[in-house]
């Protein structure tokens, strides 16, 4: 049979297979297995059915402990289930995979496997969730590469269905997950054929029903609970000769043979590596290289890793076998050793003394780390293993791939070393998120994949920036399969294209070219200027290493061709014409095939503009002559300024110029503990245009500084004496404010740290008199400028801020002149949710503790390199810190439990040495008024003196007050988060802390979206939306948290949309911080993944509060004690259909454009639902709360 | 019995009243009431190439922006199978209507690019449209571009669309041109069966408290029917075509007066947006009671009656006309 070769990633190919093996599948967004669960919603909400000629239903639920709660439902009442999670997701599924297990249920789960989050949270790849299943009693089976993963999905459902145990079917997270590769699809056929009908309907039968009733999960004593546990051994003794029968039959129908643990190498090898996952195929390829060379080497593959069968496992190994390196991805601190050791260790002992090991004398066994968190493992790291195990006395625990210089343990390794073939092409692309460079490469990988011979391979590198990021792509391509999951390393590539000019000054991309390879520049320069407008780095190498040398003007082809800032294709089209990878008209015919493929469903303009972009791109493209020698008087410039402070320069610095991996252990932190106040060291100078300020036009609202969502607008007022030293553009004018007569007033632009999203020139209120297009604020260009700015902005930085005491921030203007203490974070441009997350550490942040949940804002907030939370001058600022995703109510509250301790403990100290330190000092400290900024300032002189007269003191009791007196100056504790976390994940426990009545503040960033995971629907999205996992259109209203919360009727909640009414958004915070009680802030965050202008979003602001879709209110609990209803309505009666809001989002509009009737069906329910809730809104506001006047 | 049948582009209509361009044709429903009243035919909303071009754009921009970007969130939206973005809809409406009811339905098009004006026109003969007008909107705001080449643009898109489109074409025009029969001429010449007077573009507003120009939808009123009342009166009978008098057709007279003139048919929107699809009955029975007071027994019998040709002071439509209401604006001093 012939079977069609695709070109795809292990979360496609899985979700191929599981899909069409399941009846119901529960889903819930977690990277980076969310693509599994999006393709199953995307192909449910287009009707494919699975091999049994039915639709699977796929549900998402709040959490992964719901989905497998949902999973373990289904499969009580027999259906075929699955589900796909990883890392933290499968840690709370792990109560239920007991039972699942325990009542022996034939189903797969589809791990993607990721880390967990300890000192830290990371998204990438390794062992450590999967073992932490290895106790379930489930069926761990790894596969390693995306055509491995494939299959073993069908034969782990296969051996499932047989062998009643259920199986965790694992890859590691995005090295395979993500990787594209060349497969052979295995076909709908195939999997009937694999697939037994009568087990099917034996897991059937077991299903609960009442017309054949049996009672399952009861509670047993001490009398038969060891006794029951132990009846399930036959089932685990037999489960491996089940997987390995279902492996051989998989071979048989296939041709694929896999085995339980399989064995590559030397027949006498006398080195051994064993390993599980991606990293085999990696050792595999090298101990084939270096058996070539004569080595006496091999690499044992664990695929079925639980139930371990020792028979299995020692048949495998070579009898010759001396030493073994047992290799581990996940790290098991104060165990004898990571868990694979481990039990290779036990089989080892246990064989030998049964006398079944293939050998007489136990090997020397070594156990190693590597590759946590998708750290690079490679064949210089497999041959520095090979080299250890070949010592008399090999290093034991080790790890490799990093410099472990604390406690020793690394090893070593040359990184030149290389198995490169010369018959595989490498090519790497470094790009710009924005400018599509990923996408084009997807595409030239498949049409090398499907339209060639070729075996190819592309995997793509992120940063951690939600906007200017930079992406690295590495496609290899060559005869046969590409079985290389590793980068490109250094000297190997033989295509280097650099799509954005600036990264030369940042980044060192041709370390990776080899001698004689290519090199492909997207620059204004042409092929005559270019030469000296490059680093003397750059220049070197090239002269060096031969580099031929080619530029395209991508960006002038795009704007002729009405591409915009995307130059995927062109530089797509160039990659093809110089690789010579298919002859020039077949590769253009491709390309155009697959825009055609990947366009076409977007209208033919879209086609046809893409065609003309490839039509003019071969006439731009130029080879440059290189001359013989180095030229350029420059050099890249250092990742920070060398004034930065020393853990920022040495530390974060190597991270910001992507050199992270070469950083010591001994350099970072031993607990997670970092530094604040680090963005602003990381001058990413990402946009072309920033906004200039015209004074003259000017009104001093402070709009523009308070909607910037990277707060690169700031506002000073201050003596005219300042400006004696200010730089000769310097701006000022006379500063309108009754609270600062005679001062001066400076609205200054930060130019390296803007974005350019343009929200601030859309906010301004103010229109230049003689023309009227120009405001008092407008984007400019920033290089003309940047310099000057840059000296503007450092002259700026030295003027004192504005004295919080003698002003109040209510108002919005007032506000502006507090310094933010979040800046310059890496959200996307114009990201809706950041403003509030500055307003907020404007107002209060030199007081505030903020517990923030997992998602967008905790990535743009704390995501390695640097985080925008910052502190003042006085050292004073937000702290920081992130638990989990679905505990951050708790999490806060505990913080607030701390707070609340510690003041009652220094109140009862002050009592106890009240004698001693003033009876009307205390008093005065006791009683103080913090309910604004001055007596917060005046609490805080009085703590000084307390402490100054603490230090005195000889009671001991005095320490401990002096410890602790900081709480006596009032404490806010802020919990922020998204939707996903409020409304589905954390919503159990954000009701709990709201019920406690304790004084803690929620903010809600609703984006009515899963954001940071690429746009899941959560219960905050509305109905008639589209998003992923509501593929067609969300047919149910919004959760409304605010009448939740309301419930309690001591909860302060307040609904706000800084876009629609700003003065409002601040009273409410105003409000929330003083209420002494527990308060909400739901706040309307626009996103990227509505599928909007992004410079529209306070526009879209207002009209969802217009529409009456987004209704602002406060509801503040205190008013009732002065007989005042509680509920305020901020905004007026609906005045805008909602579709004049929703049809500008893509988000409502794209359900038009797919299923119209079902649009039209759910907008005239989405009107009815905003009518009926204001309508009950405009009831509960009208109620009185009058006291009896009796 | 009155008969209020009349002929436009050669199709067979029960009367004159025809409703024009408008949302009141984006629904099957709306269509069939007015086939209710009695409308005489539907000419539906206009498909403009430069909206589907737009929309395109737009959707490829939202689906592609933040893409690819950052490794959590490859994408923002579940790939759907098909979007609904290029000309299929207003076709699938084609049909849907013509499935439905029975008065002719007029296909309405706005190009942009000959391929384009060519392109959709015949896939709408294709959808079942009994006949096209073309909309040839356009403002023309380059300095460079002068009248005659413009001109000739027009009269090249309708020869190319004509010689492509085997159903009836009328052209829908804007009243400014220097010299609109010479120019009338050319596009029958060109192939057009029918000229539609005139088109009304949304002249947008200032808003001079926010200082932002803001569109501004007005509807017309009876007043406005002047323009193409005289423009009609002037080409009625001079060129092989049909004439369709639209902007400002309100009221029964102002069917009379553009019959009169030589229109074949009285386009109406603004007044059955403004007042319900029932003025269509109500209109027709004024019309039917207006012959038959004034003892007409065909609308036939009207038409042009009162066309330039037809009138003993040809030149009142012409400036004398002008000067003579300056005259008699002064008497009344």
């Amino acid at each position: 049979m012939i079977r069609e070769k695709v070109t795809i990633d292990a979360n496609e190919a899985v979700a191929y297979v599981a899909y069409r093996l399941s009846e119901v599948i529960a889903i819930y967004p977690i990277t980076p297995s969310s693509g599994m669960g999006e393709f199953a919603d995307a192909w449910s909400a287009s009707r494919i059915p699975n091999i049994y000629g039915t639709v699977p239903l796929v549900a998402e639920l709040q959490s992964e402990g719901g989905a497998a709660g949902a999973v373990h439902g289904a499969l009580q009442t027999g259906s075929l289930t699955t589900t796909f999670t990883a890392s933290q997701g499968l840690l709370l599924m792990i109560p239920n995979m007991y039972k699942i297990a325990g009542e022996l249920t034939s189903t797969v789960f589809h791990v993607s496997a990721r880390s967990l989050a300890a000192q830290a949270l990371s998204i990438f790849g390794d062992h450590s969730d999967v073992m932490a299943t290895r106790q379930t009693g489930w069926a761990l089976l790894c596969s390693r590469s995306p055509q491995e993963a494939q299959d073993m999905a069908l034969i782990s459902q296969a051996a499932t269905l047989e062998g009643r145990i259920p199986v965790l079917h694992f890859f590691d997270g995005f090295r395979t997950s993500h990787e594209v590769n060349k497969i052979e699809q295995i076909t709908v056929d195939d999997m009937r054929a694999m697939i037994n009908d009568d087990l099917v309907l034996a897991h059937r039968n077991r299903g609960l029903t009442p017309d054949n009733p049996v009672l399952r999960g009861t509670a047993q004593n001490p009398d038969v609970y060891f006794q029951a546990r132990e009846t399930v051994n036959p089932y685990y003794q037999q489960f491996p000769a089940i997987v390995q029968a279902q492996m051989d039959k998989f071979a048989g129908l296939v041709g694929r043979q896999y085995h339980l643990f399989d064995y590559v190498g030397a027949p006498d090898a006398e080195r051994v590596i064993i390993v599980m996952g991606s990293g085999a195929e990696t050792a595999e390829e090298t101990a084939k290289y270096l058996v070539g060379k004569g080595e006496k080497v091999g690499v044992l593959t664990v695929h079925l890793y639980r139930p371990f069968s020792v028979e299995h496992f020692l048949k495998a190994l070579p009898a010759t076998t001396r030493s073994i390196a047992v290799l581990d991805r996940c790290k098991e601190p104060g165990s004898a050793g990571e868990p694979l050791y481990v039990d290779v260790i036990t089989a080892l002992s246990e064989g030998l003394a049964a006398g079944t090991a293939p050998f007489k004398t136990m090997p020397v066994v070594i156990g190693g780390r590597y590759g946590l968190s998708s750290k690079e493992f490679t064949p210089p790291m497999v041959k520095t293993v090979f080299e250890e195990l070949a010592k008399p006395e090999p290093k034991n625990h080790f790890t490799v791939g990093i410099n472990d210089d604390l406690s020793h343990t690394s090893l070593s390794y040359d990184p030149t070393f290389s198995i490169a073939s010369a018959d595989v092409k490498r090519c790497m692309f470094f790009g710009l998120g924005s400018d599509g460079t990923v996408g084009a490469n997807k595409n030239s990988i498949k049409i090398i994949g499907e339209e060639t011979e070729y075996g190819a391979q592309g995997y793509f590198v992120y940063d951690s920036k939600k906007s200017g990021s930079v992406t690295i792509s590495h496609l290899r391509f060559g005869p046969g399969e590409i079985r290389a999951p590793y980068l490109i390393g250094l000297g190997d590539a033989n295509f280097v294209a650099c799509h954005q000019f600036n990264f030369l000054e940042r980044l060192d991309m041709l370390k990776y070219a080899a001698p004689g390879s290519v090199f492909l520049l997207n620059s204004i320069y042409g092929p005559e200027e270019v030469w000296d407008k490059l680093p003397m780095e750059v220049q070197t190498t090239i002269i060096d290493k031969k580099i031929r040398f080619y530029v395209i003007d991508a960006y002038e082809v795009a704007q002729k061709t009405g591409m915009g800032g995307r130059i995927n294709t062109i530089m797509q089209t160039c990659f093809f014409a110089i690789s010579g990878v298919l002859p020039r008209e077949e590769a253009i015919e491709q390309i155009k095939k697959s825009i055609k493929k990947t366009y076409g469903k977007r209208g033919e303009a879209v086609v046809q503009r893409n065609f003309e972009a490839v039509d003019q791109t071969l006439e731009n493209l130029y080879e440059v002559k290189v001359p013989g020698k180095v030229t350029s008087n420059f050099t890249r410039r250092a990742p920070v300024p060398a004034e930065a402070p020393e853990f920022v320069r040495d530390v974060l610095g190597p991270m910001i110029s992507y050199n992270g991996d070469d950083l010591p252990v001994s350099l970072l932190p031993v607990d997670g503990t970092y530094p604040t106040a680090t963005a602003r060291w990381e001058k990413r100078n990402i946009s072309l245009e920033i906004p200039a300020w015209d004074p003259d036009t000017c009104i001093q609202c402070g709009k523009c500084a308070y909607v910037c969502p990277h707060a690169v607008i700031r506002i000073k007022v201050y003596d005219p004496a300042v400006l004696e030293h200010a730089p000769a553009t310097f701006k000022s004018t006379e500063a309108k404010f009754k609270e600062f007569p005679g001062m001066r007033y400076t609205i200054q632009v930060a130019p390296e740290d803007c974005t350019g999203c343009g929200l601030c020139v859309e906010s301004c209120p103010a229109k230049n008199k003689t023309q009227v297009g120009l405001k008092a604020i407008n984007m400019v260009e920033q290089p003309p400028i940047r310099e000057t700015e840059r000296v503007n902005w450092d002259f700026f930085l030295t003027i004192p801020e504005a004295d919080r005491t003698v002003f109040q921030p209510t108002t919005v203007k007032n506000s502006q002149l507090l310094e933010p203490l979040f800046e310059f974070s890496g959200a996307c441009a114009g990201c809706g949710e950041t403003p509030y997350l500055k307003l907020l550490s404007q107002l209060f942040g030199d007081r505030t503790v903020v517990a923030n949940a997992t998602g967008c804002s905790s990535i743009y907030g704390a995501n390695l390199p640097t985080t925008p939370w910052a502190h003042n001058k006085e050292g004073r600022g937000p702290a920081w810190s992130n638990s989990l995703f679905e505990d951050n109510a708790e999490f806060g509250l505990g913080m607030r439990l701390t707070l609340d301790k510690r003041l009652e403990f220094a109140h009862e100290l002050l009592a106890e040495l009240a004698g001693e330190m003033g009876e009307d000092f205390v008093a005065e400290i006791l009683n103080a008024d913090q309910s604004n900024d001055a007596g917060i300032q005046a609490q805080r002189t009085r703590v000084v003196e307390l402490r100054k007269r603490l230090a005195q003191s000889r009671n001991a009791r005095a320490r401990y007050l002096n410890e602790i007196a900081d709480i006596l100056v009032r404490k806010s504790v802020w919990i922020i988060g998204g939707d996903g976390w409020a409304y589905d994940i954390g919503y159990g426990g954000l009701d709990h802390v709201l019920a406690s009545g304790r004084n803690v503040n929620i903010l809600v960033l609703d984006t009515e979206v899963y954001s940071n995971t690429g746009g899941q629907a959560s219960k905050s999205t509305p109905r008639a939306a589209v998003a992923k996992f509501a593929a067609n259109g969300k047919g149910l209203p919004k959760k409304d948290l605010g009448m939740i919360a309301m419930a309690y009727g001591y909860v302060y909640v307040a609904k706000v949309a800084m876009g629609a009414n700003d003065a409002q958004t601040l009273k409410a915070f105003l409000e929330a911080d003083a209420y002494q009680g527990p308060s909400l802030i739901i706040a309307y965050s626009h996103c990227i993944a509505h599928g909007i202008d992004m410079r529209k979003g306070l526009d879209q602001q207002k009209l969802a509060v217009q529409s009456g879709i987004w209704p602002l209110y406060r509801y503040n609990p205190a008013l009732v004690d002065e007989g005042k209803n509680p509920l305020t309505i901020d905004s007026k009666d609906p005045t805008v259909s909602v579709q004049d809001y929703a049809y500008n989002e893509t988000r409502y509009r794209m359900l038009v454009q797919s299923d119209e009737a079902r649009a039209e069906m759910l907008m005239n329910q989405a009107r009815e639902d905003v009518s009926r809730r204001w309508e009950l809104y405009r009831q509960m506001a009208a109620m009185s709360y009058k006291k009896d006047e009796e | 019995m009155i008969d209020l049948s009349t002929q436009y582009l050669g199709l067979k209509l029960k009367n004159p009243l025809v409703a024009s361009a408008s949302p009141l044709s984006k629904k099957v429903d709306t269509v069939k009431k007015l086939e209710d009243a009695g409308i005489g035919a539907v000419v539906m909303y206009s498909l403009f190439e430069e909206q589907i071009i737009h929309e395109s754009h737009a959707l490829d921009y939202f689906l592609s922006h933040g893409t690819e970007s950052f490794s959590e969130a490859l994408t923002y939206f579940p790939d759907m199978e098909h979007y609904n973005v290029g000309p299929d809809g207003y076709l699938d409406m084609i049909r849907k209507l013509k499935e439905s009811v029975q008065v002719p339905v007029i296909a309405s098009l706005n190009g942009i690019s000959t391929g384009g004006w060519v392109d959709y026109a015949c896939k709408m003969e294709q959808a079942g449209a009994d006949a096209l007008e073309l909309n040839i909107y356009f403002l023309p705001t380059d300095l460079e571009l002068e009248g005659i080449a413009l001109e000739d643009a027009y009269v090249e898109l309708v020869r190319s669309v004509r010689a492509q489109v085997k159903i009836p074409l009328a052209v829908k025009l804007s009243p400014y041109f220097t010299a609109l029969p010479n120019f009338a001429r050319k596009l029958v010449g060109a192939g057009a069966n029918g000229l539609v007077l005139f088109n009304r573009f949304y002249q947008p507003d200032l808003d001079i408290e926010t200082l932002e120009v803001v569109p501004d939808l007005v509807l017309s009123t009876s007043d406005e029917l002047r323009l193409p009342l005289r423009w009609t009166a002037i080409l009625y009978g001079r060129l092989q075509a049909d004439l369709a008098l639209t902007t400002g057709v309100h009221s029964v007279e102002d069917v009379v007066k553009a019959t009169m003139a030589g229109a074949r048919v009285s386009m109406m929107a603004s007044e059955l947006l403004s007042r319900g699809i029932g003025r269509v009955s109500e209109i027709l029975a004024d019309l039917e009671k207006w012959l038959e007071t004034y003892e007409y027994h065909s609308i036939q019998q009207m038409l042009g009656s009162m066309s330039q040709q037809a009138v003993a002071d040809p030149a009142a439509f012409e400036r004398a006309n002008y000067m003579k209401v300056l005259q008699s604006f002064d008497r009344r001093l």
